[in-house]
């Protein structure tokens, strides 16, 4: 369904060949392909607007026009821009702590408990941690279930207390037996959650407060489409969260909601996950996201 | 009088709608345009003739034979057992959709299994058998590992054995551009058929109603492995629209058949297609 975006603006271009410089009037058609390609990648309607009005500034003038090939010229403006957004200074996961908490949130399904596994065994073979992982989800249908199974893949220990339907005080005890017990690494799952569920907001909140941590994540699946911006803010706002990480880019979808996300939060995406494995985990490359968002 | 050409303002708003709906700029497009010919030739007056011309645009765009009447859980069909199998990504509300089903099923007096054919996310079977508890439906299920294909045939005969009216086959997620993972729903697919010629009577692609174009392909390549006859759309309890299921329907000729509105046993419904044209809107 898409065609790439060179050929589209190489397309594009070539009506305007001979017309020197970039001017206002030349660039609106180039422009316009442009942000229907974000909107097609899932860039969120708005941020692709603001993205292309700033591509605009920095392209007029240049002479792109008279290039060879125009439209590559302009892919590139538009990729070093994206790439630009999306990086900055890569953070890593703050581990300083002992024992370091790292506390996960986000939507339902969004890969929570599975990528609260792979960190945990990316952090325990890489860095030398002991960590603990903790079941704070008290709802989901075998919850406890599914990140013991995980914690048992990759040897690690998993608190959890059957019954128990407060998820602050399971989360604060938690902490208490991890300093008990020598875990330099507390890793705290949670059940997810939508932004407008005031009481579950209210929850995790809570979770938050009184554990404290180092690190708040905030996971979301790489294939969400426009409200990506409404999710990502609504839970900054309640959690002033650290850091995002990205699930499942083993899949084909552009990732558009990186940019969004990057762009309503500024903060920093500092995982992704490549498939259910529990070794299916990678740092966030900028670049690679930007190819990606334009199908390159 | 009356007006044949819309605004632009009109028309910059609407694209607004469509788009942050995740309907897609495509559709959304080709939407916009339904309407301008539409208008040039019907004309009309005043903004609630408008709006009411754009909403009939959108609908017409959702495939037929989706209308709540039709689908009626004390009836699904001339089928008994009546099969549905169901497929889609990972985390999408697969197994959660099918524990409502089994509710809404039972509710209407039908007796129902359902199947642990996903042997490979951790948990999945207990969290099937969780949900067949809450209802009191029976669950077959075999151990984590073992092949799908053979639950499905474990369920569909004993299902069948015990006179059951309605099956529901859980399978695990996986994502659409895996090969080997497609081909075993394939599989699993034929299988059910060594008990039950003409099974599966329905499979059910689920979507994740936050999902945005990536739905498309997810559309396009369970149908090509399962021969995808509805889709339920999960999830729209929160803000995100679920707007994509437009043209996915409109492309694929699949009707939408629920959606899902909660984590709880009944927060199903069948698929309104005004309600949900109105919703975009809202
Ligand atoms: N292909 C792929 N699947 C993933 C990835 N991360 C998670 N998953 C799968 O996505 C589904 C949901 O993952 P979970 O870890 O259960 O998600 P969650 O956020 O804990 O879900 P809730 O607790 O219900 O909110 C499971 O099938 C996982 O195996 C990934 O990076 N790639
Ligand atoms: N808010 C909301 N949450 C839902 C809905 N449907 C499912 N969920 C939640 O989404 C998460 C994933 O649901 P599952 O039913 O496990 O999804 P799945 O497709 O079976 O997942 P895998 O088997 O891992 O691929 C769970 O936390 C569910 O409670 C819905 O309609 N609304
Ligand atoms: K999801
Ligand atoms: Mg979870
Ligand atoms: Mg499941």
């Amino acid at each position: 369904m898409f065609e790439n975006l060179s050929e589209r603006l190489e397309r594009s271009f070539k009506i305007l060949k001979g017309q020197g410089s970039i001017t206002e009037i030349n660039v609106a058609e180039t422009l316009k392909d442009i942000r229907k390609a974000l909107i097609d990648a899932d860039v969120n309607y708005k941020v692709a607007k603001t993205f292309t009005d700033e591509v605009k500034e920095k392209a007029l003038g240049q002479d792109v026009l008279t290039s060879l090939q125009p439209g590559q010229l302009m892919v590139k403006i538009v990729h070093d821009e994206l790439a630009r957004l999306m990086g900055g200074t890569t953070v890593d996961v703050n581990i300083k702590a002992n024992p370091a908490i790292i506390l996960m949130s986000g939507l339902q399904g969004s890969g929570k408990t599975t990528f609260s596994g792979k960190l945990a065994s990316m952090l325990k073979s890489k860095r030398g941690k002991n960590p603990l992982l903790v079941a704070c989800d008290i709802y989901r249908p075998a919850a406890i279930d599914q990140l013991k199974v995980l914690g048992e893949q990759i040897g690690v220990p998993v608190y959890a207390e059957i019954g128990n339907k407060d998820a602050v005080e399971i989360a604060k005890n938690a902490v208490k037996f991890a300093k008990q017990n020598n875990h330099d690494l507390v890793i705290v799952d949670t059940a997810g959650r939508l932004a407008i569920d005031e009481q579950m907001m209210k929850e995790i909140a809570a979770v938050k407060a009184a554990i404290q941590p180092h690190e708040t994540l905030f996971v979301v699946d790489s294939m969400t489409g426009q409200d990506a911006v409404n999710t990502a803010k609504e839970f900054n706002d309640r959690l002033d969260f650290d850091g995002v990480v990205l699930t499942k880019l083993d899949g084909d979808t552009r990732g558009g909601a990186a940019l969004s996300i990057r762009t309503v939060v500024t903060k920093p995406i500092k995982f992704v996950g490549t498939g259910e494995k529990m070794d299916a985990l990678d740092t966030f490359h900028p670049e690679r996201m930007a190819d990606r968002i334009l199908g390159m | 009088a009356g007006k044949s050409k819309v605004d632009d303002e009109v028309l910059d708003n609407l694209e607004e709608v469509l788009v942050t709906s995740d309907v897609g700029i495509e559709t959304t497009l080709r939407i916009i345009k339904r309407i301008e010919e539409r208008v040039s030739r019907d004309k009309y007056m005043g903004t609630s003739e408008l709006n009411a011309i754009l909403k009939e645009e959108v609908a017409a765009l959702l495939a037929q034979n989706n209308t709540g009447e039709m689908l009626d859980f004390s009836n699904p069909s001339d089928k008994k057992p009546y099969v549905i199998m169901v497929v889609g990504v990972n985390g999408v509300g697969k197994t959660t959709t099918i524990g409502k089903l089994a509710y809404q099923f039972k509710k209407a007096g039908k007796s129902v299994y359902l199947g642990a054919a996903d042997t490979f996310r951790a948990a999945a079977v207990e969290q099937l058998v969780i949900w067949g508890e809450r209802v009191g439906v029976p669950v077959v299920k075999q151990q984590m590992g073992s092949d799908p294909a053979s639950v499905a045939f474990d369920t569909l005969s004993s299902a069948k054995a015990n006179d059951a009216d309605v099956i529901i086959i859980d399978t695990a997620g996986r994502l659409h551009n895996k090969v080997n993972l497609m081909n075993e729903l394939t599989k699993i697919k034929n299988v059910m058929q060594k008990v039950i010629p003409d099974a599966p009577h329905e499979v059910l692609l689920v979507l994740d109603g936050s999902t945005g174009q990536n739905a498309f392909e997810q559309a396009r390549q369970f149908t090509k492995a399962t021969e995808v006859t509805a889709l339920a759309i999960t999830k729209l309890d929160g803000t995100a629209k679920g707007g994509v299921v437009i043209g996915i329907s409109d492309q694929f000729k699949i009707p939408v058949h629920y959606i899902g509105l909660g984590e709880g046993m009944e927060d199903l419904q069948v698929f309104a297609k005004d309600e949900f044209v109105e919703s975009l809107f809202k």
